[in-house]
């Protein structure tokens, strides 16, 4: 078990791309930590950094008390799980899982243990002598998981390994995961560009965008605070309002609608963010806003309108009855966020 | 009663003429293998099948007519099988490691080596034969197995194809592996040499039916009789016929069945894996 350190690490790929601008972060011991963005943020080029699999322009990476820059990827000592799972086709999932230990040199006896070990864990002991095409999605990933228990690895990597399996099984997975991770106790850095996941899995969050680290924190701070206005808006479906406002002595206007007041010493422009559910009808509320469209989601319902102007989402429960046309609307306490108005960062 | 749809006659008919087609030669063959020389000359190709399997069989096998006695049918067999095997591993082994290093490792003008590699398949032996033949001579070669084999054992063909291949097996394959601790030489034997079976497979049709097939080159390279292989063996045998008083076409047409008979062997044996590999989606 290890806890992993970067310091300026940076990538620049050989044509010139900087798709790591140089991030700076520490992941303790045991840690779940999940990097998350948009496709193209660097997500995959983070980890793959961290695997030994891409290397690294600029900075020092960590594992444990070990600088591993130079290290090979099979000596980091890590696990990595890929998203189209990269199980060796020819070779039985006995051997799947056992391949990094006999390239170890561990005698077979020991090596055979540890594959009955891992396949009880993961449920797949009646499959051991199956090839991975005889499997379904769900178990070839836990096939995967499987190859990366059983080396006893002090970092595990994922690579988006939820992406190509339907959306149940996703959900069960994620469990399956997050619950072998706890109970393995080892540190563990997960890619995924589903906010989802990201939310329910993590310990910490590293949110990036554009091959920066936008924010890292834990789930609730990325989500009822968010650092900029790209995570408020990437976190969070639906995502969260962003509007155009002001700031005249302490008090915030959208429009000529005062949302709330500030202690911030800010005047001027503002984006003002409030999150869907924070807004909800009321008779004495201090906002107005013109319905155009409700969404039925079955446990919920999502209200579009819009308010000066601009458009806005408001989440009801199921039972909220609401009309069309002009509704009052208050706002919950604490609910409303600022923007930097050029720069998008929080205030 | 199921009715039988116009397109299948059609589609069996075209296809039960072709095989015929095919056939006849072989046919033809067989019947004059089987009826005494003498008859062949009086009357040439017929329909009736004689009794002489046998007699031929035990000729063009075991009889040698060269001044040495050493190009007996099993003799020719044997130098044609060494030819035909060292071909298509050889050629398999060269072409697969030119490819494995051509895609996998970042040298210096890789993608230019592939192309000159791939030009030669513009150059068939015929063209260089002269070339060729001085170096084996210099080099002590001529008669020899190595002196056969070695100088055709390069091959654009499978390196192209090889490189085809190694080039769709995915990637996270490759870097999994790499995290598994396999380096390139394990990588090489225990997944990527597995993953390409049925490539291998093919290969070694494709280059066992050339290396068999050979004739230019064993005739230049080779001038003891001992190492004489059976597709320039049969034409030895009809050349012979100056000398004897009747010509012994069965015995040479014996032989031809024989030298026919390793190939469509290989075929079959490797088309089920062939087959097999086409059907059974591993990737
Ligand atoms: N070998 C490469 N050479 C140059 N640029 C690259 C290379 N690999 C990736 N990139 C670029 O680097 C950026 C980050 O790629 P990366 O694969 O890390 O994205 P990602 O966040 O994992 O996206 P996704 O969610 O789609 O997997 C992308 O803009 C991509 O085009
Ligand atoms: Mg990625």
């Amino acid at each position: 078990m290890a806890q992993v350190t970067l310091d300026n690490v940076r990538k620049v790929y050989p044509n010139g791309f900087e798709a790591v601008k140089p991030a700076s972060y520490n992941i303790a011991d045991g840690e779940f930590v999940v990097l998350v963005g948009p496709s193209g943020c660097g997500k995959s080029t983070m980890l793959r950094m961290i695997a030994g699999l891409e290397d690294i322009s600029d900075g020092a990476l960590k594992i444990g008390d070990r600088q591993v820059n130079k290290v090979d990827p099979a000596d980091r000592d890590i696990a990595m799980v890929f998203q189209n799972y990269a199980l060796y086709p020819h070779m039985t999932v006995r051997k799947n899982i056992g391949y990094g230990l006999k390239n170890r040199k561990i005698d077979k006896s020991t090596i055979e243990a540890k594959v009955q070990e891992a396949a009880t864990m993961l449920n797949l002991t009646e499959y051991l002598d199956r090839k991975p095409s005889q499997l379904s999605g769900g178990q070839r990933q836990r096939v995967a998981m499987g190859r990366a228990i059983v080396r006893d690895p002090s970092l595990f990597l994922f690579d988006e390994p939820l992406s190509n399996l339907d959306a149940k099984l996703r959900n069960q997975m994620r469990i399956e995961i997050k619950a072998l991770q706890r109970r393995l106790g080892v540190t563990s850095i997960y890619v995924t560009h589903d906010q989802i996941e990201a939310m329910t899995m993590a310990d910490r969050i590293i949110v990036m965008n554009g091959g920066i680290i936008e924010q890292i924190g834990t789930p609730a701070e990325v989500y009822h605070s968010p650092a900029s206005t790209f995570v408020a808006s990437f976190m969070g479906a639906p995502p969260m309002n962003l509007l155009e406002g002001r700031v005249d002595g302490g008090m915030i206007r959208v429009g000529d609608t005062v949302v709330g007041n500030t202690t911030l010493a800010v005047t001027g422009p503002v984006t003002v963010g409030i999150r869907p559910e924070d807004l909800e009808p009321s008779v004495g509320g201090q906002l107005r806003i013109d319905v155009s469209i409700i969404e039925e989601l079955g446990a919920h319902r999502l209200v579009h309108g819009h308010i000066a102007g601009q458009a806005l989402t408001m989440q009801i429960g199921k039972d909220t009855a609401i009309g069309d046309g002009p509704i009052p609307v208050a706002i919950k306490n604490n609910a409303v966020s600022l923007f930097d108005h050029q720069t998008g960062n929080r205030l | 009663m199921k009715r039988i749809k116009l397109e299948t006659i059609l589609d069996h008919t075209v296809l039960i003429i072709g095989s015929l087609i095919m056939i006849l030669p072989i046919v033809m063959l067989l019947q004059m293998a089987s009826t005494p020389d003498i008859e062949t000359i009086k009357n040439g190709p017929g329909l009736v099948f004689g009794d002489q399997i046998p007699v031929n069989f035990e000729k063009a096998m075991f009889q040698a007519d060269g001044f040495s006695g050493a190009n007996t049918g099993v003799r020719m067999l044997y130098n044609s099988m060494i030819l035909g095997f060292g071909f298509a591993f050889g050629k398999i082994i060269v072409g697969m490691m030119a490819a494995y290093a051509i895609v996998y490792f970042r040298l210096p003008f890789a993608t230019m080596a592939f192309w000159i590699i791939f030009t030669t398949l513009l150059l068939p032996l015929e063209v260089r034969i002269l070339p060729s033949y001085e170096i084996v001579q210099k080099l002590g070669m001529l008669n020899t197995y190595q002196g056969l084999i070695i100088p055709l054992i390069a091959s654009a063909t499978a390196t192209f194809f090889f490189r085809q291949f190694f080039r769709s097996v995915p990637e996270e394959l490759v870097e999994a592996a790499r995290i598994d601790g396999a380096g390139p030489i394990k990588f090489f034997i225990d997944i990527l040499v597995p993953l390409s079976r049925t490539m291998i497979a093919a290969m070694f049709i494709i280059m066992f039916v050339y290396g068999w097939n050979q004739y230019l080159w064993p005739t230049m390279i080779t001038t003891e009789e001992d190492m004489f292989t059976l597709v320039r063996g049969i034409k030895q045998i009809t050349q012979s016929i100056d000398n004897t008083n009747v010509p012994e076409y069965g015995r040479a047409n014996l032989l031809a069945i024989i030298a026919i008979l390793p190939p469509v062997l290989i075929v079959i044996f490797f088309q089920s894996w062939f087959v097999k590999g086409l059907t059974e989606s591993d990737k």
